[in-house]
């Protein structure tokens, strides 16, 4: 076998495996910093090994075996150095065919323990059980990448000496936790997500995801939240085909051909929608999540439900004071036929916030479009396009300064 | 693991402890406190301390001492007391924290204790 094929097999394994190889080498001494060290090892240790010997039937035993003999050696390099004892430890013995456990719920509840600086618990998840790098996680949550490093290198350590226990948390802290993991794994998602038309397609990400909070409705199918996670990222898997045409030009939702929707992860996340309720406990998730569902009804109905988005968008307010749930409900208020008051709810946010936040810049196009504010609506998408960093986007909005408003 | 509970306390919950009015009520719950920890079999040591008007601090500035009455800071918070508890983990320790007086009315702050120094020479 070649080099090549070992390293695009190790690779592979690195990204399907990383957060579930993480979170099994940090449960046995809480030490996540020293895990993702033993993991790197193993994965070089691959590169050498695999070219020889072939590929592993079980690559991720494989380098689980690897990981832990690194994790070993370290630890028995800082404890002790006279005791005799004979180095059994490099011996690679993976066994092919023992199932790996998933341990990542765990981990991700492990870091939306309320012990952690709470700005450091989402970017935590992200990286170590999806393997996002820092740089990433910094421009999604729109902080300093030398910041956010440290912030991550205090939490591991904070992880490891103050002795968190490494469980699912108990009944009483559950929503709370839950939530932090909840908005971890759509931050993931909206990463993947945007980064789904570049060359290196993160696809796994928004796949990883979907996985995890699919993991999340079966262990708890008495919360309606992860259930309305769930349907809100399959609305959006769903439409995925529909919103690029055959050059690659962005095509928004209220021009997307339905036939291109993929009618059963509509169903899936209907019926989750529907099964949420049965808890009556009302939430972000299931909130946006029926706010997906009203603009998939558009193509059966005809029209878009103006009133009930308007109503959504208002208790979406109420569950999260984001910036995108007030953008989202100041152009359903414009869209419904009172511009000023968009406009208004637009101006009314933190400016600190919004001069390069691009949603907001679109948002205020439209709004001052439907209010037949053309000097203003002109400036937006002048500064909306400057905002914009995806090519096709960016055509999309350049084309709209020489439409006519609808 | 080891951790140590140290018991903050405000100057209300000091003087709580002399009143003949809130006397009873102060220690009654401390005594319950620290028998459940008793009970569970977690304490390794502890200790309440007299009060902040009783502390003396040192420091040794330019080869010299200086000897100050009162505590190193005057902070609404004093430290009360310790405890040292053996527990699994950072939860259940602070399961513990929550249940002492004293984080009603002011703090309890938990730390891990660093385990033993290895014996000087070996």
């Amino acid at each position: 076998m070649t080099t090549e094929t070992a390293r695009r097999a190790a690779e592979q394994a690195a990204r399907s495996s990383y957060g579930r190889l993480v979170a099994i080498l940090a449960a046995q001494d809480r030490n996540i910093a020293a895990a993702e060290d033993a993991l790197s090892d193993a994965l070089l240790a691959a590169l050498d090994h695999w070219p020889r010997t072939g590929i592993p039937a079980n690559p991720d035993a494989w380098l689980l075996t690897a990981a832990r003999n690194r994790q070993r050696n370290a630890a028995r390099a800082r404890t002790l150095r006279q005791n005799a004892e004979p180095d059994l430890l490099l011996t690679l013995t993976p066994s092919d065919d023992a199932p790996i456990p998933d341990e990542r719920l765990r981990l991700l509840f492990v870091c939306a323990h309320p012990a952690i600086d709470p700005a450091a618990r989402a970017p935590l998840m992200l990286q170590t059980i999806l393997g996002l790098d820092a740089a990433r996680i910094a421009r999604a949550f729109l902080v300093e990448p030398a910041a956010l490093s440290q912030r991550l290198v205090r939490a591991k350590a904070r992880i490891r000496d103050t002795g968190l226990r490494f469980a699912l948390p108990d009944p009483a802290d559950l929503p709370d936790r839950l939530a932090e993991v909840l908005d971890a794994l759509y931050a993931a998602f909206t990463q993947g997500w945007d980064g789904l038309d570049t060359p290196d397609a993160p696809e796994a990400l928004t796949g990883e995801a979907i996985w995890l909070a699919r993991l999340l409705t079966h262990w708890l199918p008495e919360e309606p939240e992860p259930k309305g996670l769930l349907a809100l990222m399959l609305y959006c898997t769903a439409r995925h085909a529909a919103r690029r045409d055959a050059t690659g030009a962005f095509i928004p939702l209220a021009a997307q051909d339905s036939r291109l929707w993929n009618r059963d992860q509509i169903i899936e996340a209907e019926n989750l929608l529907t099964a949420a309720a049965r808890a009556a406990r009302f939430g972000r998730y299931q909130c946006e999540a029926a706010i997906q569902s009203v603009h998939i009804q558009r193509p059966i109905t005809g029209k878009l439900n103006l009133a009930a988005l308007r109503t959504l968008y208002d208790l979406l307010v109420a569950h999260t004071d984001g910036i995108g749930a007030r953008i989202g409900r100041a152009v359903i208020l414009a869209e419904s036929g009172d511009p000023t008051a968009g406009l208004a709810a637009l101006d009314a946010l933190d400016p600190a916030r919004i001069t390069t936040h691009q949603p907001w810049w679109v948002a205020r196009h439209r709004i001052a479009r439907l209010s037949g504010d053309t000097a203003l609506a002109e400036t937006a998408l002048v500064q909306a396009i400057s905002l914009t960093e995806d090519p096709a986007t960016r055509a999309f909005l350049t084309a709209q300064g020489n439409a006519s408003p609808n | 693991m080891h951790y140590m509970l140290i018991l903050n306390e405000t100057a209300e919950d000091f003087a709580r402890r002399m009143d003949p009015a809130t006397t009873g009520e102060y220690w009654g719950g401390w005594n319950a406190f620290i028998g459940a920890m008793a009970q569970a079999g977690v304490i390794v040591k502890g200790d309440g301390l007299q009060g902040p008007h009783s502390a003396t601090t040192i420091r040794i500035r330019d080869g010299k001492r200086i000897v100050q009455d009162g505590p190193f800071a005057d902070t609404k918070e004093q430290l009360g007391g310790y405890f040292v508890i053996d527990v699994p983990d950072l939860d259940t320790a602070l399961d513990w924290a929550a249940r002492a007086p004293s984080a009603l009315s002011a703090s309890v702050e938990v730390r891990p204790v660093l385990p033993p120094m290895p014996a000087p020479g070996a």
